[in-house]
């Protein structure tokens, strides 16, 4: 059985100017992701990928279809699923550690074992030495970090990440996206991952979701085959191999088109 | 105020933050790119070299401040002399220009600038002030005048902040309200003091609820729009974590609104004292207000001035004193540039 099965899911967002109307987010998603399987979203803007994260999420309701975790319908938000949020979402006023806890303290982990726990994961993510810096302390990169820390510690079966290394610069998205790879492998955690990038897709994703522009479908579902991605093993790197050049050009190829009908429905929009 | 924005940026920590961000981030990660070439670059990679070190179970080495260390070790060669002698160099540049009103209204009724009836020097004053304080009647009359307006202050922080809190979480209740609450908050709290008046009376009632109407709408206003300016995404945080509307309260939106509170409590300080001032030199026996007042109509003009300058001396301490408790509280906030 399936970790996550999306059923005939659409969402629909009442319009306001338009009398009547209704904005279709997505419609009709039948997906299914399998138990420990890191499978990342890929799509072009507005077309509805941050919306299928909430609907995971709990945070809104499907108006139509259903989504299964482990067999039951998602109602609500729930401490089985963490949330990575692009901007980071840091409570400004703790330090690092304080942020980890903050979702222990949520998830009713008792509090002697909160500070343990999440300086385990604080070092799990690097950031050993930085349990006292509050986030304005931190650069970009380690503030994902911490957030990464908080939603593996209280240690939710499915991490959802909503676009996490699109703030960071190219360099520090790559080392992130290493150290993504080597704890999903140590924790064997469901990851879905949102992204528009193609390679950060190819790169991190055993599958890679390629959803329509609006409304949101599922145009094609790619299993990725490129064995270990880490460098280092023989020195090379994954990121220039023709394999790796063949799925991203193929992933792109499907983009292609929704990019550009995306992009036409925008300027017909502006101009009505 | 001024001196406020100097005090902020003052902390030594500042200038610490700015050689981590860059280049520690990633290469505190295990697969460190910039690390191969060069063995550890001495100044900045500092805090980032004792990271491998730490072990994964036990504590690191770091102590719990962990930016005094570096700070002590590579910027701030100055000793507790040099440091002492630029603390006082900032004292006399804060005090100067005070110092120099003081002067020249020590000098102006002594050249003749000024009339000395009306305008008697400054050491008349503060021998007054000496007087009036040794007598015990200064002593009296402050404290009159503290209870009504820390009584008012109180009283309104205390109803202000929560009511506040709940009104700003409910958009549409804040929509409703709020251009009332506008109405109330521009309605001079002075121009309604004779309404207090036929309604409660003379005596101290009046004077502590004008206190506590005049010091409702900065509080109120600012706690609202607080709690509307919380960042969504922290909200979305907490609900995706399943936490309960009161807890995500505790949690999230009440620290996220204090530095915004504060700045209406601060406001709510300043306005009363104003308020209390003047309704004492209404109708009243006791109180500052009434002392300027008195001692106009006796023309006892060293002693009024006496009382203008206590009524100010309390208000800057007051307002200090709110600074120091907004600081404590919103030490995390990312320094204003």
């Amino acid at each position: 059985m399936a970790k996550i099965e999306f059923r005939s899911v659409s969402k629909a967002f009442p319009v306001k100017d338009r009398d009547g109307g209704a904005f279709t987010a997505l419609d009709g998603i039948d997906l299914d992701i399998a138990a420990g399987e890191f499978l990342v979203v890929v799509g072009p803007s507005g077309c509805g990928k941050s919306t299928l994260l909430d609907l995971l999420a709990g945070l809104t309701r499907p108006t139509s279809g259903e989504i299964l975790l482990d067999g039951a319908p998602v109602t609500r938000p729930g401490p089985d699923r963490g949330i990575v949020f692009q901007q980071y979402a840091l409570l400004p006023w703790r330090t690092a550690l304080g942020n980890v806890e903050f979702g222990l303290e949520a998830t009713g982990v008792p509090r002697r074992e909160r500070a343990g726990r999440a300086r385990e994961f604080l070092d799990l993510v690097g950031l050993a030495g930085f349990e006292d810096r509050h986030p304005h302390e931190l650069s970009g990169g380690m503030r994902q970090r911490v957030a990464i820390a908080r939603s593996l510690a209280y240690d939710p079966d499915v991490l959802l990440m909503d676009e996490p290394f699109a703030a960071l610069d190219a360099q520090t998205r790559e080392s992130l996206q290493d150290e993504l790879r080597r704890i999903w492998q140590r924790t064997g955690k469901t990851v879905v991952f949102i992204t528009h990038g193609i390679e950060e897709a190819v790169y991190l994703g055993e599958r890679v979701a390629v959803l329509t522009s609006r409304p949101g479908r599922v145009k094609e579902v790619v299993p990725v085959r490129l064995g270990p991605r880490e460098s280092g093993a023989h020195g090379e790197d994954v990121r220039s191999s023709p394999e790796f050049a063949r799925y991203r050009h193929d992933i792109w190829t499907l983009l292609h088109d929704e990019v550009a009908r995306a992009r036409r429905l925008e300027k017909e929009e502006a101009a009505a | 105020m001024t001196a406020t924005g100097t005090a902020r940026t003052h902390p030594a920590a500042r200038p610490q933050t700015a050689p981590t961000p860059a280049g520690a981030a990633d290469s505190a990660a295990p697969p460190a790119p910039a690390a191969p070439g060069q063995a550890a670059p001495p100044a900045p990679a500092a805090p980032s070299a004792a990271v491998p070190a730490a072990g994964s179970g036990s504590p690191p080495p770091v102590p719990s401040r962990t930016r005094a260390r570096p700070a002590s070790l590579t910027a701030r060669p100055s000793s507790p002399a040099a440091r002492a002698a630029r603390r006082l160099r900032a004292a006399a540049l804060r005090s100067a220009a005070v110092l120099a009103l003081l002067a020249l209204w020590e000098a102006a009724p002594r050249a003749g600038l000024a009339d000395p009836t009306f305008l008697p020097p400054v050491s008349e004053v503060a021998a007054a002030w000496w007087e009036l304080a040794a007598d015990g009647e200064l002593g009296e009359h402050a404290g009159a005048s503290l209870l009504r307006s820390f009584g008012g202050f109180g009283i309104a922080v205390a109803v202000a902040v929560p009511l506040g809190l709940l009104i700003g979480w409910y958009r549409p209740v804040a929509a409703l309200l709020g251009p009332l609450l506008e109405v109330f908050r521009n309605t001079a709290a002075l121009a309604l003091l004779p309404v207090f008046v036929l309604l409660l009376g003379i005596g101290e009632t009046s004077k502590v609820s004008i206190v506590v109407y005049a010091c409702l709408w900065p509080v109120l206003l600012n706690t609202i729009s607080a709690v509307g300016s919380v960042d969504p995404t922290l909200v979305k945080l907490a609900r995706s974590m399943d936490l309960s509307t009161p807890r995500l309260f505790r949690k999230v939106v009440l620290p996220a609104s204090v530095p915004a509170v504060f700045t209406g409590i601060r406001l709510a300080g300043a306005v009363s004292i104003l308020v209390l001032v003047a309704a004492e030199m209404i109708g009243a026996k006791a109180g500052l207000g009434y002392l300027v007042n008195a001692s106009q109509y006796n023309f006892a003009i060293p002693q009024m001035y006496a009382g203008i300058v206590t009524i100010s001396a309390i208000g800057v301490a007051f307002n200090q004193l709110l600074v120091t408790a907004e600081r404590r509280l919103s030490l995390w906030r990312v320094p204003a540039a």
